[in-house]
């Protein structure tokens, strides 16, 4: 066929004075400010950098640095609202500022491509991904229909999506998370632009996915196109960048050799970042710089209240599940075991990880061992009473024991209360239950008593906000206008507040950017020496789950397939399965 | 089959509710005077002498033979006599709900892109015109399209010109609504990721729109149309009667009146029919507009 016409359309003018090929992408002194022009505070405050054909340079820096406004204003996406003032900018060796819109948008696409972070919404979720493909071509090129397709088959391949001509028709839901993303950078190289800009494009992934995305990546940039890396998480860049700039409030801090920025970081940010990377790092380490305030000790009896109180018989296992079943039913009707015969034993004082990828089955164990979901066939027992078989009456006494900490803290808060009320609320809960605080309040207590446990209340909601390491002046705020970390934090006292001495945290720490994540562990960490607490940490993160955990467990389609000592796994890991994911974590080192 | 059911068991108590006899509506209405013997004579003819509960029973036989009854008032057959009617009703209906998406569209489009004045001005007119009742609308139209600028006729009539007005009242309050859910859908649209992916590739402006976002903002607004089209169709009782179009709205405004149950039942049977079947046909349409649903 004819596809040789227009497809891989000339990489521009040749550099002007820099005596060889043109830089993908030159920045010098951008500024970019949303606001007033004169703004004394741009989001961006002069920052440089320059990025060759064939070469990844990565730009690294926590969430709201300025790493996405970089990428949109090599784009001229920078918004509506937003202004961009450079010194030099130019993509493929001619200058791109001022450029009218629609210069601009025969640029996009041609001179450089954009791989946004989760191909799930990143691709139009209700058109073929062949289609969103094709859209390149169409908008670029003067090739037919027959042509495009002939193209997108190619593409696809080169991406190395397995059956491409059946995911042509298929559309981002269809496909698996590794799958769409491939076909997402599939989209972004279909006129093989000299510069690949991607945000974050691994960050929804597991690790296996991960590495392999990356691969994909490497593979690219030795084909000659120049990679622009956007990430949080330095042990992902270090794996395929040539040099690494590290940007923090608007500035690059530091830039440099990859090897050089990995092993002698000189700038105080960097060495944060380096420090928050769990992988390889020994239980109880700081990932964190130690934060103003530690728990303090007269917060502690009101938080371990229930602890003292405990009329069960110490013992040593307090979380047991034997012989777990869960199935559920397809949309199609046919059954799938989402939890296949799992057991497994949380000692007191202890962690527990369980890691696994998306689809193992950790959330479902997780609503397990929580007893809102039912087994098929198993049991689960809390502090050796029996908690899955109990009726819901039984199991409300035991509940205050175990506190849970999910994911997306955010859309685990209502929207509409302060962080006040979302801890009275756990606070009352957890003393006496609501229907009978409340019933105690209007009919048999005075209200001079009312008012007394109102105080205690506030009291404990300082303690736990003591705890978790948050100021006082957040306690009027809502969820929406929180940072991750702080949300996390909050969700954390939640949980702290019924006293529970089992804390299960399904991904807690999977949304958060490194440094966020590295101070939510060293919080954890914190709070279960001093208050003596049990954590199941479940997490697709092995890099978390060595640091965290004393024991670890290891799934895989609903079965977990190995299981040690933390040590022990992770030195010399028995299982395939456990070698592969192993091998897939990105770690620095050279 | 349920939902006829229960509309039509609903509807013969209903208008068994209104006071009067109907023996003397089938002879002329209250006013007139009629003899006893001719009373009876007519009880006796269309069973109103029967208990209510054999009269219901009998006609629910009836209409399961698909046998609509004999109007009282007009003495005619009630089923051509709906059909012949349904047909102006339909057009109207139709009409409207294609001019109300229209309008709608426009209006989302138009406010989300044309700056901060647009943006008010839009999210206004929807409210407003969200908020207009039928009755009143229609006098403002006729009024200024009909008495002021003479333009259009201030009653139905055949020909195109005679549909302008009729449709504009029913279609603008339902763009109010249909207008504000797409301007919501079309705003999460503009601003989600693959339409930054398809900025990113050089898509234009036009083309974000037409290709991506228009199908995710008219979601929402397709499966509302099953229900205005319900809404349509009780406007239309309003708007056929103040334009004095024929059609099945004015029908059953009538036979409300005079108490002809049989065309009664018969219409609101008829418009249930159309309801759901309308409801079949915005499922349908969904799935052809959001194909994640055909996978379920």
């Amino acid at each position: 066929m004819s596809d040789e016409s227009g497809v891989g359309a000339s990489v521009g003018a040749p550099g002007e004075g820099d005596g060889g090929v043109a830089p993908a992408v030159r920045v010098q002194n951008l500024v970019v400010g949303f606001g007033p022009q004169n703004d004394t505070d741009p989001v961006l405050n002069g920052v440089s950098f320059e990025v060759a054909p064939g070469e990844c340079l990565a730009l690294v820096g926590e969430s709201g640095s300025g790493k996405s406004v970089t990428a949109r204003s090599l784009l001229g996406l920078a918004g509506d609202n937003a202004w961009v003032r450079a010194d030099e900018l130019s993509l493929a060796g001619s200058d791109v500022r001022g450029l009218s819109e629609q210069s601009w948008r025969r640029r996009r696409g041609r001179d450089v491509g954009l791989v946004l972070q989760d191909a799930l919404v990143s691709l139009d979720p209700l058109r073929p991904v062949g289609r969103e493909i094709a859209d390149s071509l169409r908008l670029h090129t003067r090739l037919g229909a027959a042509a495009r397709h002939a193209r997108v088959l190619e593409v696809l391949a080169r991406v190395g999506l397995s059956d491409a001509g059946n995911s042509v028709r298929k559309r981002a839901g269809e496909l698996s998370g590794g799958q769409r993303q491939r076909a997402l950078i599939a989209a972004a190289i279909a006129l093989d632009p000299p510069l690949l800009i991607a945000d974050e494009p691994t960050t929804a992934l597991d690790v296996t996915v991960q590495a392999q995305i990356l691969e994909l990546l490497t593979g690219l940039k030795l084909a000659g196109t120049g990679i622009l890396l956007i990430s949080h998480d330095l042990a992902v860049v270090g794996r395929i960048a040539d040099r690494i700039a590290v940007l923090s409030e608007g500035r690059i801090v530091e830039q440099g050799p990859a090897h050089a920025i990995l092993t002698r970081p000189e700038h105080p940010v960097t060495r944060q970042m380096l420090a928050a990377i769990p992988v390889d790092k020994p239980r109880g380490l700081r990932l964190s710089p130690r934060a103003a305030a530690p728990v303090s000790p007269a917060a502690a009896p009101f938080l371990a209240l229930s602890d003292r109180a405990d009329p069960v018989a110490p013992r040593n296992t307090v979380l047991e599940a034997t012989g777990l079943v869960k199935r559920f039913t397809r949309p199609d009707g046919t059954e799938q075991l989402a939890v296949d015969g799992v057991s497994f034993r949380l000692e007191r004082g202890t962690t527990l990880g369980i890691v696994g990828e998306s689809g193992s089955g950790k959330t479902t164990t997780a609503r397990l061992a929580l007893a809102l979901t039912r087994p098929d066939a198993g049991e689960v027992r809390v502090l050796g009473q029996p908690f899955s078989a109990a009726s819901e009456k039984e199991r409300r006494l035991l509940r205050p024991r175990l506190g849970a900490v999910y994911q997306d803290a955010l859309s685990s808060f209502d929207p509409r209360l302060s962080v006040e009320q979302v801890l009275r609320d756990a606070v009352g809960g957890g003393r006496t239950g609501r229907g009978a605080a409340s019933a105690s309040a209007t009919t048999a207590a005075t209200a001079a008593t009312a008012a007394t446990a109102s105080a205690a209340d506030r009291l404990r909601v300082l303690a736990l906000l003591d705890a978790v390491g948050l100021p006082q002046g957040l306690l009027g705020r809502r969820p929406l206008s929180l940072s991750g970390g702080q949300r996390q934090r909050v969700s954390i006292a939640r949980a702290l507040a019924s006293g529970p001495q089992i804390l299960i945290c399904d991904e807690p720490v999977s949304s958060l950017d490194v440094t966020v994540q590295a101070q939510v562990l060293d919080l954890l960490d914190e709070l279960q020496r001093n208050l003596g607490l049990s954590l199941l940490f479940i997490s697709h993160d092995l890099g978390v789950i060595q640091h965290v955990s004393d024991q670890v467990a290891v799934m895989l389609d609903g079965r977990i397939v190995e299981t040690g000592a933390t040590a022990r796994v992770f030195a010399a890991p028995e299982h395939p399965y456990t070698q592969t994911l192993l091998g897939a974590v990105p770690r620095i080192g050279f | 089959m349920l939902v006829l059911w229960m509309v039509a068991t609903l509807t013969f108590f209903a208008i068994r509710l209104i006071p009067g006899d109907p023996a003397e509506a089938i002879l002329g209405g209250p006013g007139s005077q009629t003899s006893p013997e001719a009373l009876a004579a007519v009880r006796a003819e269309y069973g109103l002498d029967q208990p209510v509960l054999v009269q219901y029973l009998a006609q629910l036989a009836r209409l399961a033979t698909g046998d609509l009854g004999r109007s009282y008032s007009l003495d005619q057959d009630v089923a051509p006599l709906l059909v012949g009617q349904l047909g102006g009703t339909l057009l109207l209906a139709v009409l409207a709900l294609a001019v109300a998406w229209l309008l709608a569209l426009g209006l989302a489009t138009w406010s989300t892109r044309g700056g901060r004045v647009a943006w008010y001005l839009g999210s206004g007119l929807e409210i407003v015109a969200a908020a207009l009742p039928h009755f009143w609308l229609a006098t403002a139209l006729i009024v200024l399209f009909s008495v002021w600028l003479g333009w259009l006729p201030p009653i139905s009539t055949s020909g195109v010109s005679g549909l302008v007005l009729p449709v504009l009242t029913l279609a603008v309050p339902l763009a109010g609504f249909l207008g504000q859910i797409m301007r919501e859908s079309l705003l999460t649209a503009l601003e989600s990721p693959f339409v930054l992916s398809a900025r990113a590739r050089g898509e234009s402006e036009r083309g974000v729109r037409w290709v991506h976002v228009i199908r995710h903002a008219s979601l929402p607004a397709i499966s509302l149309s099953g229900w205005a089209f319900g809404s349509l169709i009780s406007g239309a009782v309003v708007v056929e009667t103040i334009f004095a179009r024929p059609g099945l709205g004015r029908t059953l405004l009538n036979a409300v009146t005079v108490r002809d149950v049989p065309v009664v039942v018969g219409a609101v049977l008829i418009v249930a029919v159309g309801y759901i079947l309308m409801t079949l046909f915005t499922d349908l349409a969904q799935r052809i507009a959001d194909p994640r649903l055909r996978a379920r």
